[in-house]
């Protein structure tokens, strides 16, 4: 065999390997999805949507945890987007290339890592009760906030390093100040990545479950919230609960609450792409 | 600058668009910041609605939903929500003030009632099901149909773990293959129940069985391994009837029952499936009984929970023992029960002594 035979080769192997890894990806979501829709599909109708939890499976619905899950992730992105993409610009704008932005940098990693139960644990001590927030949307926002935060930090930072140099220093020659020069041109430039990463932080906090129930939401709520001071549960809360019950209608309500929480997902990462492309054109 | 920016406007973001939309995400987080004003504002007042917090035992949470459901009918003002913390969790909760009514499937403990008490916090014990522990294996399973607690006890004492292994060495006569056991996680008052029950100390059990938080996955387990055996709610086994086999307790005690009684609502509820057979409690707070939606709750919970119950899966009290717990729940009784040696009791004795 040639070498350049060889070499062909190589080429179709890895092809070939590579092609086998992402399809390994799309059909496992593929059964997922089949899954989750054989089961559940003929269960979603405009009375589950409305409905709030009940005893009987058929007249259950997933009303007041699907307005929960909406109101906590508005308030979580309200919480993490503003700190999040703040600390970002300190740390890759202004924090320096020291001893100590690499340890905030390293912290901040790690954080990223700790399991979000943790920040449950935390939230309940310091939101819950500390500050006396209670059980409330708020609470739990700002409990998720802290499980999204180092990830859009990570993201943002990554998005505003990304930013040609010569942009920076072309503002700084026309004698813009730094401020104007991260207002004006950084930023702009760097905002479709920026979302890109919120998008990802706000699609794993929504389908978080530990750090909801350690910090104390409720699992039967048999009304919408109608403020951030107001009881909530949320769809993975409710879904979780189905799933555990003994009869087995319920798991086609679980299946169907789990359509539902992928259709929001979708429905916000759509938004999002449309907010990015609108900026980018 | 000015010019610049020009430049930029066919390529990017422009800073009055970015400002516009920076301007709209302040006003939204103004808007959040004022209804967090009122909000707190309001909480205070008069104006807040009625909420009866009810948190806890993941087994009597079934109950509680179907209590709160019905109740929200007579009562549309009252809003009762019911939260899922376990058993423990709910009376860390209770005693901490954040609830009025904790669930319990099993009876608060000497820690914390201290707990409770060192935050001048009391309580009601009210039984208001019974919940039955069925013992499970494979339809394909022949040579098991009855069991003694001492069989069980062998299978699943501490001093089991890793050395007895197959079916013969807890009945000769069974076959010699791989006894494979199936249970409730060591957090959960089932796991708590039986082991008080067969081994003689709670929490007393051997490691090595397949644990799970998840009643649905120990279903599983046993109705897909023929050599299983598994011990979970009677509820479980009442919904997957078709994929378990039933085994019968023989206690060896003529006084409740001869011979190797099976759980059903029946047995569970005269005393004679034992010593598997256990009440789950609710736990109320005095101080927030005196508010209406509360009262109005709990008494419901007691007049029209035994039916709700038997439709979740439980089985009611006897008519006679929700009368005595009405009364205990008229006078106010205070404290627990139990506590001395009498766990295993049965309610109407608890109930009646006038603890």
């Amino acid at each position: 065999m040639s070498r350049r035979q060889r070499n062909r080769l190589l080429d179709v192997a890895l092809h070939g390997a590579g092609l086998t890894a992402t399809l390994l990806g799309l059909v496992v979501l593929a059964v997922l999805l089949f899954d989750i829709f054989s089961d559940g599909f003929g269960r979603i109708s405009w009375d589950f949507l409305t409905s709030f939890p009940s005893r009987r499976a058929e007249n259950a619905g997933i009303y007041a945890a699907l307005l929960g899950t909406v109101w906590v992730i508005t308030l979580t992105a309200l919480l993490a987007v503003p700190i999040g993409v703040a600390a970002a610009i300190y740390l890759e704008e202004y924090g320096g290339r020291g001893r100590w932005s690499r340890v905030v940098e390293i912290n901040i990693t790690n954080l990223a890592g700790v399991p979000s139960v943790i920040y449950g644990l935390l939230g309940l001590g310091l939101f819950v009760r500390t500050l006396a927030l209670g059980r409330s949307v708020i609470a739990g926002a700002a409990t998720l906030a802290l499980v999204a935060l180092p990830v859009v930090i990570l993201s943002s930072r990554e998005a505003l390093r990304a930013v040609s140099p010569a942009l920076r220093e072309a503002s700084y020659a026309l004698g813009a100040t730094k401020w104007q020069t991260i207002w004006h041109q950084v930023l702009p430039v760097a905002f479709p990545g920026i979302l890109t990463g919120l998008i990802l932080a706000l699609s794993r906090t929504i389908g978080e479950t530990a750090p909801l129930i350690t910090m104390g939401a409720l699992t039967y709520v048999p009304f919408a919230p109608d403020g951030i001071w107001s009881a909530f549960t949320v769809v993975p809360i409710q879904v979780f609960n189905w799933v555990s019950r003994p009869q087995e209608a319920f798991l086609a309500n679980a299946a169907a609450g789990i359509i539902v929480l992928l259709a929001l997902l979708l429905v916000m990462n759509g938004f999002a792409a449309w907010l990015r492309d609108r900026y980018q054109q | 600058m000015v010019s610049m920016s020009k430049r930029n406007r066919q390529v990017l973001l422009t800073p009055t668009r970015l400002r516009r939309g920076l301007q709209c995400a302040t006003l939204v987080g103004s808007l959040v910041g004022l209804a967090a004003c009122g909000g707190g504002a309001e909480d205070g007042g008069t104006a807040a609605p009625a909420v009866v917090a009810v948190d806890g035992s993941s087994t009597v949470f079934p109950i509680a939903e179907a209590v709160a459901e019905e109740f929200q009918l007579i009562d549309p003002a009252a809003r009762v929500t019911v939260g899922v913390s376990g058993t423990g969790g709910g009376f860390k909760k209770f005693c901490a003030g954040e609830i009025d009514i904790s669930n319990g499937s099993r009876p608060i403990r000497a820690v914390e009632i201290e707990a409770c008490a060192a935050a001048g916090i009391e309580f009601i014990e009210l039984p208001v099901a019974y919940d039955g522990i069925a013992v499970v294996v494979h339809p394909d399973n022949e040579w098991a149909t009855t069991l003694t607690p001492e069989d069980l006890k062998m299978m699943w004492g501490p001093e089991a773990q890793g050395t007895v292994t197959s079916w013969n060495q807890v009945r000769p006569d069974w076959p010699d293959s791989e006894l494979h056991l199936f249970g409730p996680g060591v957090d959960s008052g089932t796991f708590d129940y039986f082991t008080q029950a067969i081994n003689g100390e709670e929490g007393a059990s051997r490691g090595d069985f397949t644990s799970s938080e998840d009643d649905n996955v120990l279903v599983q387990g046993v109705a897909t391994d023929p050599h299983g055996l598994g011990f979970f709610g009677y509820a479980y086994y009442e919904a997957n009837r078709d994929r378990l086999k039933l085994l019968a307790l023989d206690d060896g005690d003529e006084t409740n029952g001869a011979g190797a009684i099976a759980p059903s609502p029946e047995s569970v509820r005269d005393g004679t499936y034992q010593p598997l057979s256990r009440p789950v409690f609710i736990y109320v707070n005095p101080e927030a009984l005196a508010r209406p939606e509360v009262s109005g709750f709990v008494n419901f919970f007691i007049s029209d929970g035994g039916p709700l119950a038997r439709e979740v899966g439980y089985v009611p009290l006897s008519d006679a023992e929700y009368a005595l717990v009405q009364q205990r729940l008229d006078a106010r009784v205070t404290g627990t029960m139990y506590g001395h040696g009498n766990e295993m009791a049965s309610l109407t004795e608890l109930l009646g002594d006038g603890h």
